[in-house]
Formats: C-alpha cells, structure tokens, sequence
C-alpha cells in the first residue's frame, strides 16, 4: 500500500510519539542554528584562526541541517506542496554540503593535528634551552667564585689564611665530602694533617712523605685521581655503605715569606709542598670531571714563580716600606695640620730623585694594571733644590696616586717644569699672585691620566676633607677622603696653588700644582754626616728678654744656649715661684717646660699676674707630647704658642718669629 | 800639619761611629751648632751638667730600689728627670731605657724596675766614657793648633 503525505497518518492513535518528534525536531533545529552563531561569536574573538571558509562552510552545513529539521516540523501535519519543494531543496543542499564538508575535513584534520605536535616540540625545546642555561649559569658563578677566591689569596700573604680559604671555598664550590690538608713538618720527613674540612680537631695523623702516592702527586701541577684507600685519603670512618666518593689530590707549593731577604732568593729546588686531598660524596654516582680538575690545579697553584719583574717590584716594595710608613705617619699627623703649627721642613735635596722615587713607588701598581707611565723632567729643571722634600714627595705621591687608582686604562704622565711668568698667569687661580726673584723658583706638576675623568662640577668638593665623590668611590675605596686636603695644604704653605681640571667623565683628568723652591748656592753643599751649617751669624732677636723656666737643669741650659744663639737675653728660673718672682714686663718671652709639675700652675699665675694683654709676656709651652691632653691643657691656660721637644734652632726661630709677628699685628689693630 | 788632618780625621771618624751606634742623636748636633766664639765650651758645659745631674739621679733611684715600700711616683720623677736631661744632649739610648724604666714604674714592677737601673747605669757609663774620649780627641785637635771640623 503507498503511503501518501498528504492522507492521515498511518498510525492515529501515536499522538504521544508525534508530539515528541515534534518537540526534538523543534530543538534540534534551535540547536543547530545557535552553533553556528557561537562559532561566529568566538572565532571573531581570536584572531589567528586559519581556517575561516572552513566556518562558513561548517555553518552552511549546520544552517541547513537546522533548517530541513525545521521545515520537517510543518511534515506532520496537512502540508501543501510548496512545503514539500521547499523541504526536499532544503535536504538536498544539506545532502551536497554535508559531503563536501565530510571530504574537506579529511584535509583539515591532520593539519590540526599536526599544529598540537609542532607545538609539544616547541615545548621540548624550551625546557631543553631551561636547562642549559642552568648549566651554564653554574659554570660561571663557579668561575666567578674562582676569580674573587684567588683574588682574595693573591691579596693575603697569611699563609695559614690562604690555604684555609682555599679548602673552604672548594669544599663549597664543589660540594665535597672533605677536604684536608696535609703540611710537611719541620724536618721535611713526614706529612702532618693540619686542616680538614668537615671534622673539628683533626689528629696529628702524620704520614711519611716518601710514599710513592706522594711522589706521584707532587711531581706535576695537575690534580691526580688516587685510591680511596690510600693513607692520605683515610681520613675518617667509612660512613657510606658503598662506595666512597673519588679522590683527587694535587699538590700546593709554599713559599716561605719569613725567610725573606732582598737578595737572597729562595731557590726552586728547595721548594715544599702541601698535599690537598679533596674527597666527593660517597655514595653518589658523581665523577670528577674535566673542568673541576682544572679548577683545583688553578686553585692550589697560587704561588707560581715569579717572573723577574715581579721579583723586582716585591723587592721594590720592601725596600721602600720603611719610607712609606714614614710618610704615611706623617699624614695622619692631622693636628699639627689643624691648628696651623706645621711648619715646613726646609732643606737641600735632589728634585730629579724625588720624581724617581715616587715613579718607582708607584711602578708596581701600573705594571699590574697595565697603564703606561712617562715621566717628563724638563731639561732646565734644577736638580737641587730647597724645600720641604717629604712633603713635596708625599703630595706628587698622592696626585700620581689618584691618577692610577682612578684610571682602568689609557697612560699616566707626570710632567715637571719650570714655571715662567705665563704659564704662571695661567694658573686660573684667583688671588695666586706669584712673585718670581733670584734665589727661589717655581715649580710646575702635572699628572694627566685617561681614567674615570670627574664632572667639573664636582672639582670644588675634591678639597673638601672626608667628603668622597661618589661617583669616584670605588668598591674598595679605603680612606678617610683627606688625601687632597692635605695636598692642598701643603701645596699652599709652599706658597704654591693646586688645581684640577676634567673636562667630564670618562675623559681622564689633568692635576697640576705649582710650589716655590729655593735655589740652593753652589757654596752649600756638603756631604758630610752632619748638619749643613745653616748661617748663624744673623741674630734673629737681638736684645729680646726671655725668661726660661725649667726644672731640669741640662735642657735648662741647652734651652737657653739656643736662645743666646738667636740673640736673645735669657734668664733662667727651675722654680714657679722663682719665676714669677723675676718676671718682669721687660720680658718679651716666657719659655714654660710643661712636662713638669708646676708647668702649667706658672702659665696660669702669669696671666694672672699680668692682666692686660698687652704687658704680658708671650707664653711658650716647651713639650716632648702633642698628644690632644697636653695641648688642651696648653689651650686652658692660655699659652701662646707649643714647641715640641727636641727642638732645633730654626724651629725655635721660626716660632718665636711667628708669634712676635702675630703680637705686633695684634698691638696694630 | 799632617798630624793635625790626622787627629781631625780620627775624630770625625769616632764620632760618626758615636752616631752610627746610636749613642748619640741629632740633638747632640743641634748642641753643636750653638758653640760659637761667643760660647767657646758650650757643649762640654752642658755635657758635664748632664754628668753631674746623672749620676745625682742615679744614687738617688738606687736609694729608693732598696727601700722596704718603694716609692713609686719618687722614682718615676727621677725618671723623667733622667730622660729629659739625656734627651735635651741627644744620649738616645740612656733615653730609651728610661722610657721602658717608666713604664714599669707604671707597673709597680720591682723587678723589671731595677733591671732597667742596672741597664741606665750601664748605658749612662758606656756613653760617659764616649763623651770624655771624644772631648779628649777635640783638646787634642786643638792643642795642634787645628780647628774642630764642625760647623761652628
């Protein structure tokens, strides 16, 4: 029997079953038309969706899926025709689209896929590069350990320090188990375990130093497997139950530094050594591997030989020690800069010398850092001069110094000349009037260098006492920041100036200074042991009264020869009470031995005793101390001035001289 | 003449040796400088004070050693006493001694304080008997009609 769409269903009594087509039917359709939308909705939201006609078609595919379910719903029923036609077009696009999109997918599927494997790769490879670059991150702080380890031996010379460092910081950077050091013993016989790292107080284990593990060690620089068990090695308890870890030893040449004598070398063949025993974890699958050898040999072999330069420079060092503690000494010496009692150390010396000493001085320190030094010594330039030849030292000392400390590379020059008039006026000093004459000259420095350069700006703060730039201050910058202070000072009581010019960071810096020399006569020249006779015949204070008083009667005497020798008339009193009893307002002068009891007592009496200022002798302290108690006692009381014991007769003139002139400045205003 | 280079020779020669062994400092020099024409025996004046004033001390402090309770602060001012005579004529090493001598009167080191005496009297004899030779030797240079090559 045909079955015909448009007669009544088949089936009459199925309402339930028509109706819960109808409802799916409904759904479906609402289904398969908002899929499409959603697809719409996201893919507009990312951007980087390859396949968008693969979409369309996907939707079409969908639409019309929808759409045949929809237009089935209008079947159930009577339908007239045109539902039919529109029906059945509607199934045959669905049929077309469906198959076409069944066939591209074929395409498309594997492509998709293939993007999921390209992108685990990526993935792969990321964590691949991860762990590399752990790797060699390792690598180079372990060679930065290395570098600050020997660093930091090459700065010691503690020997005991150096070589427990070196097995603290190994044990670190390589994660070792232990750690020991074997030191040979005074008669060179035996081997005796001096350091270890994991255990408290190694026992004296002792070795004898002939085993042939030995030998082998110490016969070349390079780190050497051995034998767990050898005796060098059995240092504790086997603590894993396995294997212990690899051993390596290498050997660690000493150089006895006590033993030191300038020309006396210690030969090569003497040589001792230490043995190093470096243990890995036991129990651990770990090797020793190439470069962790090659770090220990690097690591135990600190004190290579020197070359000859170095020996030269070591030797330069030692012998010029004695002069720099001297100078360094008389640096820290800040109270007398302070209260203004420096008073220059004038004497004949050698310039050219001075210019030598401080090059070799400094020659070790360029050579290591590889910066250049000239040293240009103008042809005209004396080679004898007067003046303060320490202090003259100490301040092309610290100029040449600076130059070096603050320059990483580029050359040094150190320049010295005669100033003429022009090259005076130049000299960008406000208020530098230099006075040119016979017997005195000046003369030029300059330290040019290509180092860190300084801000113009910042010139000025240089002179300041303590303060740092710090743009300047290097990481290891010790100092109290007084060197260019002191500099300047005594720049200016040689009646000199000093100045520097940068013309910005980085573009190195030029320091010059200019002092006043004395020419020396031809006639004064002397080599012998003593004094050279400086002309006493001129008295410097014809007629002036002092009045002494001191309870020692051998400086009491030596005092006042002095004073007689300047021309003075001197009293001598040993008491307070004599003292005041004989001073009088004749006497210009009263010179007070301080170190005794009654010292300052008779300062204090005297200003009593004398109470307008303008009668009252000047009060002279003679002290063997500058310490800060004595000269605030002086201060308390009201002396004048302070000379230091042993005093010489320049000094004692040129005191006295200071403080009359002061005296009479003060009586003119 | 001869005799007179030679004597001003010998004594240049002992007294660099003087200096050089440290029995005498710059001081001793400064001294020099202040004996003149106008103060012809400066310096043995002084030096013979320096004799008398010493050897003073010396009794002294060995009197106050042998004392039951010894009198500390006594000795210390004899002492200081010492030190600065012996520094103001440049007798350097009778001045070292008398500055460890201090400090172990700081101490109150009776042992240390009379072996520092036994070293001053040593030291203070070694360095008198210098001197007297080294005058000696000036008379001596004088009396051949030389003159002590000293800057004077």
């Amino acid at each position: 029997m045909e079955s015909c769409n448009c007669i009544e269903p088949q089936w009459p009594a199925e309402e339930l079953l028509m109706k819960y087509q109808y409802i799916s039917d409904f759904f479906i359709a609402l289904a398969y038309f908002s899929i499409p939308l959603e697809l719409i909705y996201f893919v507009k939201k990312s951007a980087v969706f390859p396949y968008r006609w693969v979409l369309v078609q996907f939707g079409a595919f969908i639409v019309l899926c929808g759409a045949t379910h929809l237009i089935s719903l209008w079947t159930f029923n009577m339908h007239s025709r045109t539902v039919a036609v529109v029906m059945t077009t509607a199934k045959v696009l669905t049929a077309a689209v469906s198959c076409a999109t069944a066939l591209m997918l074929v395409h498309i599927i594997p492509d998709l896929l293939s993007v999921k494997t390209r992108e685990l790769f990526l993935k792969n490879k990321a964590a691949e590069l991860d762990r590399e670059m752990g790797l060699i991150r390792t690598q180079e702080e372990t060679g930065r350990h290395v570098r600050m380890l020997t660093h930091e031996i090459r700065s010691t010379l503690d020997r005991h320090t150096i070589l427990k460092t070196t097995l603290v910081e190994l044990g670190r950077t390589l994660a070792l188990e232990e750690c020991a050091l074997w030191m040979p013993t005074r008669t060179g016989l035996e081997l005796q375990l001096s350091y270890t790292l994991r255990q408290q107080n190694p026992v004296g284990y002792t070795v004898p130093i002939q085993l042939p593990v030995i030998n082998q060690v110490f016969s070349s620089n390079h780190a050497l497997k051995i034998s767990p068990n050898s005796p060098v090695a059995r240092l504790r308890p086997l603590s894993g139950k396995y294997m212990p870890g690899e051993v390596v030893a290498v050997r660690v040449p000493l150089l006895h530094l006590s033993n030191f004598q300038i020309n006396d070398w210690p030969e090569l063949s003497t040589r001792r050594y230490a043995l190093m025993v470096l243990m890995l974890p036991s129990d651990s699958a770990r090797q020793w591997h190439v470069h962790e050898l090659e770090l220990v040999e690097v690591v135990a072999d600190q004190e290579t030989e020197l070359t000859p330069e170095q020996r030269l420079m070591v030797e330069t060092i030692l012998k010029s020690s004695n002069l720099l503690a001297t100078l360094i000494n008389d640096v820290l010496d800040l109270s007398k800069l302070e209260d203004g009692s420096l008073r220059l150390d004038l004497g004949s010396f050698n310039l050219h010398t001075v210019f030598r000493e401080v090059l070799n001085l400094i020659k070790p320190i360029t050579s290591v850092k590889k910066l250049p030094v000239t040293l240009n010594l103008a042809p005209d330039l004396p080679v004898y001069a007067i003046g303060d030849e320490k202090r003259l030292m100490q301040t092309i000392l610290n100029v040449a110094g600076n130059a070096v400390k603050f320059s990483k590379e580029g050359s040094i020059s150190i320049t010295a000349f005669v100033a003429n008039s022009e090259s005076l006026r130049d000299s960008r000093a406000p208020g530098f009037f230099p006075v040119l004459s016979d017997d005195h000259f000046y003369l030029r420095v300059q330290v040019k260098d290509a180092g860190q350069g300084i801000n113009p700006q910042d010139i000025p703060k240089l002179f300041t006492k303590f303060v740092h730039n710090q743009a300047l201050a290097t990481r290891n910058s010790s100092g109290s920041g007084l060197g260019l202070a002191i500099c300047k000072r005594f720049v200016n009581l040689m009646e000199g100036h000093f100045w520097i010019e940068s013309e910005g960071l980085g573009k190195g810096c030029m320091a010059i200074f200019i002092v006043k020399l004395g020419i020396p006569e031809k006639t004064s020249e002397s080599k012998n042991p003593f004094l050279p006779k400086a002309n006493h015949g001129q008295t410097a204070f014809p007629g002036l009264k002092v009045l002494v008083l001191d309870e020692n009667g051998v400086s009491r005497m030596a005092t006042k020869g002095l004073l007689v020798q300047l021309g003075c008339d001197v009293t001598t009193v040993s008491s307070r009470d004599e003292c005041l009893h004989v001073v009088s307002q004749d006497h210009k002068v009263v010179c007070i031995d301080v170190c005794m009891p009654d010292g300052f007592e008779a300062a204090a009496r005297l200003h009593e005793k004398f109470t307008k200022n303008h009668e009252r002798p000047l009060i002279v302290a003679l002290t063997g101390n500058t310490d800060k108690v004595t000269k605030e006692n002086c201060m308390r009381v009201g002396m004048d001035g302070v000379i230091l014991k042993p005093f010489s007769v320049d000094k004692m003139r040129s005191v006295l001289s200071d403080l009359l002139e002061h005296r009479v400045l003060f009586e003119a205003m | 003449m001869d005799s007179v280079v030679q004597l001003q020779r010998q004594l240049v020669d002992y007294t660099v040796q003087l200096f050089n062994e440290g029995f005498l400092d710059d001081q001793f020099n400064q001294l020099q400088q202040l004996q003149d024409e106008s103060n012809p025996d400066f310096v043995v004046e002084v030096v013979t004070l320096f004799f008398e004033d010493s050897e003073r001390l010396l009794d002294e402090l060995a009197k106050a050693l042998e004392q039951q309770s010894v009198d500390y602060t006594k000795i210390d001012a004899h002492v200081h006493q010492l030190k600065g005579s012996s520094s103001s004529i440049g007798a350097q090493r009778v001045q070292k001694v008398c500055i460890g001598f201090r400090n172990f009167c700081e101490e109150r080191n009776i042992e240390g304080c009379q072996k520092c005496l036994h070293q001053v009297k040593r030291e203070y004899s070694l360095v008198k008997t210098k001197l007297e030779t080294l005058f000696k030797l000036e008379r001596k240079v004088l009396a051949a009609g030389g003159s002590i090559p000293w800057p004077m």
